[in-house]
């Protein structure tokens, strides 16, 4: 039986971890591949590396981290972050990425994607949302803003935001996830912008209206506080996976305690 | 001394650090000549089944793949690798395969989320020598991870050392001579894929 994913998220700026990690054993919190090597061993299921480097000059130092990791943590890894065209997804493939994620570039290229899953396979592509609640009073304030904006006219909608969630797009994030699938990527990792650091669970419903309008895997992020909130979000969300970041790192949970108690819970996990 | 072949299709990186890992010194070509001369070979990939065919009749690799399976060489494929062994793929198409094993490649079906990503069971299919030496110390039904969207069926249900539930129970290792080949990567499989890869080399190149 296919197991539920666990999936640490590193956010890397220049190399480093940003938010550190407060492992015991841990030499230098900022080593990405330290840390990479500490979760491979607490049995973490992926792990996925966001890069946050505005500068381009360090894209680099990406592949370096990427191709370190891969010599320390026989594992699957997912990198992201200024992923812009074929070239960029071959290095992080060849430095020892599983899979690389797409975001800003997709929905300033779609057809990047389409390129992307035909080149290296669907499997290997995954598209990055990052979607925030969109609600009918907002809708009206901004419409004289975005009246090319047909997408989000009606009901309870998601937007699409792009860099790093600071450019609103007026694409609602349902039909967006839909598109990415016909486009031929073959996983969606969605974050809740709403939810994103506030530890009250992810969003289930968007979760939920994203994995039921696909046939390809859905990983949640954004939000996770409690064990509960990965039962949710694999259950009545629907995802196939769940994401955290500070909760590991700051060691609030560990990610075999959250599998013992999924476990317990009747949810499939590799133990 | 083994053998990656390099035809760019993926993740060789992973490949060779995993195998040097469980101890094998490891050469990364694609040179006809250097693949002959070596003493086990390893098929990774993962990508396209069409343009790896391509690749690879362009490098001719595929008569070094022959030669070096005819002399009895260990030959390890890993995910495309196992799969381009089979006659023919249904990827996209219908593409020729190298034929080693008679069968197909097919797509999932649609009432499973396709690609299949992620950990699941592996279950050893019959207890030959040769299966229970691959896979010793790594219990039944222990996790491996997976990344694809098309399996193989091989005619000769023989060849087929493990299966895997997904759909349904799907050829996840086939074992047959001199080739292994696994649908899952073992080089990303943490403690268990490791282990196997060490078993791999006991198999097959301890008296070498």
């Amino acid at each position: 039986m296919l197991a539920k994913r666990i999936i640490p998220c590193l956010d890397v700026d220049k190399g480093r971890v940003v938010k550190g990690i407060n492992f015991v054993n841990i030499r230098d919190a900022g080593d990405p591949v330290e840390a990479a090597f500490l979760y491979n061993k607490e049995g973490a299921d992926e792990l996925v590396f966001l890069d946050i480097t505005a500068s381009s000059d360090y894209r680099e130092t990406m592949v370096e981290v990427v191709k370190k990791t891969a010599e320390v943590a026989f594992m699957p890894l997912t990198v992201g972050g200024g992923v812009r065209n074929l070239s960029d997804i071959e290095r992080l493939l060849k430095a020892g990425a599983d899979r690389v994620s797409i975001n800003t570039a997709a929905v300033n290229r779609a057809k990047l994607v389409k390129d992307a899953s035909l080149r290296f396979g669907s499997q290997c592509i995954v598209v990055a949302i990052d979607a925030k609640r969109h609600k009918a009073e907002d809708r009206d304030q901004k419409a004289g803003a975005r009246k090319q904006n047909t997408d989000l006219d009606s009901g309870e909608r998601w937007e699409v935001y792009i860099h790093g969630g600071r450019t609103p797009t007026g694409i609602d994030a349902v039909s967006w996830a839909k598109k990415m699938e016909d486009y031929g990527c073959g996983e969606i990792l969605l974050t809740s912008m709403d939810r994103d650091g506030t530890k009250e669970g992810y969003d289930i419903e968007l979760t939920r209206a994203i994995a039921e309008g696909l046939n390809i895997p859905v990983i949640a992020s954004g939000g996770a506080g409690r064990m509960e909130h990965f039962y949710e979000a694999l259950t009545s969300g629907k995802a196939n996976s769940v994401l955290a970041a500070s909760l590991f790192h700051f060691r609030e949970m560990t990610i075999i305690e959250i599998k013992k108690y999924l476990s317990k819970k009747g949810v499939i996990v590799r133990l | 001394m083994i053998t990656v072949i390099d035809y760019k299709m993926g993740n060789i990186h992973s490949v060779q650090k995993a195998l040097e890992y469980v101890g094998f010194q490891v050469k990364v070509t694609n040179s006809y000549q250097e693949i002959v001369n070596s003493k086990g070979v390893v098929l990774p990939g993962v990508g396209a089944f069409r343009d790896a065919m391509r690749n690879i009749k362009e490098l001719n690799i595929d008569k070094a793949i022959y030669k070096v399976i005819e002399e009895g060489k260990p030959f390890l494929g890993i995910c495309l690798g196992l799969q381009l062994l089979f006659s023919k793929s249904y990827e996209e198409g219908e593409y020729q395969g190298l034929d080693i094993f008679k069968g197909k490649v097919v797509k999932f079906s649609k009432s499973v989320l396709i690609p299949h990503i992620g950990w699941n069971t592996v279950v050893i299919n019959h207890q030959s020598d040769r299966i229970v030496s691959l896979f010793k110390d790594i219990p039944d039904n222990s996790f491996f991870y997976f990344v694809h969207s098309y399996f193989v069926k091989p005619d000769n249900e023989n060849i087929i050392a493990t299966t895997t539930n997904y759909d349904l129970n799907f050829t996840s290792t086939v074992v047959k001579d001199n080739i292994v080949a696994f649908q899952f990567h073992p080089e990303k499989s943490q403690d268990f894929g490791l282990k196997l890869l060490e078993n791999y080399k006991n198999m097959f190149f301890n008296s070498l």
